[in-house]
């Protein structure tokens, strides 16, 4: 990609809340030259801890899940449904989240176990782990926020860039996100589809066909397991097995949509156009990973339920380190962006989402409406 | 052994599958005991012991999912050393069949995994059996008259083919002669001298206080323990094996030889093997992933950059350098990045 194209590289300049970012192509190189020693130190470090703590995370998820199903077979008593519903919700919050998005990452192919291999590993989700490798790890880390290039910009569902053009269809851009909210998995799993270009007849149907079966043999066997097999070896006591699965997959799906519309959506985060990004240093592509990511505050239960999403601008940073580093190494991540200039995004859950909930209300609408309520407003109005 | 099997059974069930998906059943039974797992072959440390002051012997009882090996075989073992599993071959001692295996692993310097073991082994660790090969191994017509021949480590394989055949309740003529350093330093000798029906000679190279036999493998050590055999057998280091194919007719042999490689100032000129597709080619410099693309593979890749982890591929033998972190992966059997690897000398890669 962009380090192998080398047209003359340009002084970079962007707009955050107001204030002017700039950053010229020494600057870059230089900034680059800073995060790579970074992501240096903490390979070199890597080793036992490291193992020790994605396995008991596996361990912890595994058990939960084990006595979250176990808890639900005796739903009938309400406490042990609840129980049993919560555990499991946080299993499965667990698996996609801190060990399935992380491992699939390549976050600890390194430790050269085949459970913890990046290429191997499956999650309890209905997108296959496969296309999932390749609609993230490659096509939304590499163009992140390139609108055009980064499927992730609205996800061929949603208008979240003001650089979207607006059809009447986005009116209902509000009703869509709760939708995906509320079916987060299938709409995950439906990405690697590009339903917007056979919508807009650029591709067939015919042409996803092997995506499709992909798509069609892990939802089955998702649904099967979730929504046939564990209700019915409940025998009578079926129905409260079925609702706590549907709970506990309802949980993962709003906590994981809020987690992950919360990395890049919130205001003032950048996008970038394809011109912009076309001759971009190493150093660049940093620039618009920090510019184009955001983070989340708080405790360390939190960061791990996040899969430590909440550190989404060190995990752009470094998406194949391991992801509990990425809280050690946040602060010095904070300075080397402080001393070049580079605004870092970071606020709590509450504020962040409410942030996204505004623009993808605000983008409903066509541009020339909403024009009057500039973004740097709309900030200071939502803090 | 019903409940046995009927746990198999059960365990191995489509329902089972799709229950415990997409994980799979050995991921939940294995945080019980790490053993418990019905696909990969693990084994448990029953018995330590230090039978000189230079190898390890440990005793591995293999959980279900061992299907064995042929004496003479390796098996890759797996141990955990500092978060990162490691992959060995060792040759077993113990007979072919045996309950338990027996391995002997003499520890060398620099070698990571056997200085471990040495320093680290205790009853209850648990090691992963990887996989078995190698072709150094017994016919299904036993020869007449057998000779075996070891070095140092190498004694392993060879004691477990005496072992097998003594376990057969063999009436074959049998010759032994274990070279090593000195009597401190030979292996198993104690069995040896008791075995009954198996001619012992030890030849110690370096204190030769207690030796049989004076100096390096030559044509009096034949004919002091079984000249003419029928096959001769032989396991050490490669001037040993030479030695040996100089004399004899009908040698089978093995040998350990650690790998040695220079860093090169740019291409290594090695010879660049992608075993699945079966290309190969010679190294001009650039990262893996150009060069099979320039083969006119098309392997899986993203980011070409290092970071999205699409194009890792298995590293079956040899040495790659990772060009972003400077890193060499020398060990066998290591997941590497192809768009950022170059080769360090011949490598092969499963692509």
């Amino acid at each position: 990609m962009t380090v192998t194209t080398s047209p003359p590289q340009q002084t970079i300049t962007k707009t955050v809340a107001g204030k002017t970012v700039t950053l010229t192509p020494e600057q870059a190189d230089t900034f680059g030259r800073e995060l790579d020693a970074l992501k240096e130190r903490v390979i070199a470090d890597l080793g036992e801890r490291d193992t020790t703590y994605i396995r008991r995370v596996i361990k912890a998820q595994r058990a939960l899940e084990v006595g979250g199903r176990a808890l639900l077979f005796g739903g009938i008593f309400p406490p042990f449904w609840l129980a049993g519903t919560a555990m499991l919700g946080v299993s499965k919050i667990l698996d996609n989240m801190e060990i399935g998005h992380n491992i699939m990452h390549g976050q600890y192919d390194w430790t050269g176990d085949p459970a913890l291999s990046g290429k191997k590993f499956e999650w309890d989700t209905a997108c296959p782990a496969d296309q999932w490798r390749h609609s993230h790890n490659y096509m939304h880390h590499t163009y992140t926020n390139i609108v055009g290039m980064d499927r992730d910009v609205g996800y061929g569902i949603l208008r979240m860039s003001e650089d979207q053009k607006w059809r009447p269809y986005f009116l209902g851009n509000p009703v869509y996100a709760f939708l995906l909210m509320v079916l987060f998995q299938y709409g995950v799993a439906l990405h690697e589809l590009e339903t917007e270009r056979i919508r807009a007849g650029e591709i067939t149907i015919a042409d996803k066909r092997e995506i499709l079966d992909g798509i069609w043999r892990k939802t089955k066997r998702q649904t099967l397991k979730d929504y046939v097999a564990f209700p019915l070896l409940a025998g009578p006591f079926a129905p409260f097995v079925f609702a706590g699965n549907m709970t506990a997959n309802l949980m993962r799906n709003v906590w994981s949509y809020m987690i992950i519309f919360c990395g890049h959506f919130p205001e003032d985060v950048q996008e970038f156009s394809i011109e912009e990004t076309k001759a971009e240093s190493r150093g660049q592509w940093y620039f618009r990973q920090v510019l184009g990511s955001a983070n989340l505050t708080g405790g360390k239960l939190f960061h791990i339920l996040s899969g430590n999403l909440s550190f989404q601008i060190e995990h752009h940073l470094f998406p194949d380190v391991p992801a509990h580093r990425h809280a050690e190494i946040a602060p010095e991540v904070q300075e080397i962006c402080r001393r070049y200039g580079i605004p870092y995004n970071t606020g709590s859950l509450p504020r962040q989402f409410a942030t996204v909930v505004r623009k993808i209300v605000r983008l409903a609408l066509p541009s020339r409406l909403t024009d009057r309520a500039p973004v740097g407003d709309a900030v200071s109005a939502a803090v | 052994m019903f409940t046995q099997t009927l746990t198999q059974r059960v365990l191995r069930s489509p329902l089972v599958d799709l229950l415990t998906g997409p994980h799979g059943v050995d991921r939940y039974t294995e945080l019980v005991d790490p053993t418990w797992t019905a696909g990969d072959a693990r084994a448990k440390v029953i018995a330590v012991r230090r039978q000189t002051s230079r190898s390890v012997t440990l005793t591995l009882a293999p959980n279900q999912a061992f299907t064995g090996f042929r004496a003479g075989q390796h098996i890759n073992l797996t141990v955990d050393i500092d978060g990162r599993r490691r992959t060995r071959p060792y040759s077993p001692a113990s007979a072919e069949g045996a309950p338990y295996i027996e391995l002997t692993i003499g520890r060398h310097d620099g070698g990571l995994v056997s200085n471990y073991l040495y320093e680290h082994a205790r009853p209850g660790m648990i090691v992963g059996l990887d996989s078995v090969g190698g072709d150094f191994t017994l016919p299904d017509v036993r020869p007449r008259r057998i000779l075996f021949v070891s070095g140092g480590s190498g004694i392993t394989p060879v004691m477990s083919m005496l072992r097998t055949m003594r376990a057969e309740g063999s009436d074959r003529e049998i010759a032994f002669i274990h070279y090593a350093r000195s009597t401190e330093e030979a292996c198993y000798r104690d069995e040896l001298d008791a075995m009954p029906g198996v001619r012992v000679l030890h030849g110690f190279t370096r204190s030769t206080a207690g030796s049989d036999l004076a100096g390096r493998f030559g044509p009096e050590h034949l004919t002091a323990a079984l000249p003419e055999p029928d096959a001769v057998f032989v396991c050490g280091p490669p001037a040993l094996v030479e030695a040996v194919r100089e004399y004899c007719a009908n040698v089978s042999s093995e040998s350990f030889v650690p790998p040695l490689f220079d860093l090169p100032a740019e291409a290594s000129g090695g010879r660049v093997s992608f075993t699945d597709s079966g290309a190969e080619l010679v190294d001009d410099g650039r990262p893996l992933l150009e060069q099979a693309e320039a083969a006119g593979l098309t392997p899986e890749s993203g980011c070409r950059m290092g970071i999205c982890h699409s194009c890792t591929r298995r590293k079956t033998r040899g040495a790659v350098k990772n060009l972003i972190t400077g890193a060499v992966s020398s060990a066998e059997q290591e997941d590497v990045q192809i768009c950022v690897s170059v080769p360090v000398g011949d490598v092969d890669i499963a692509l």
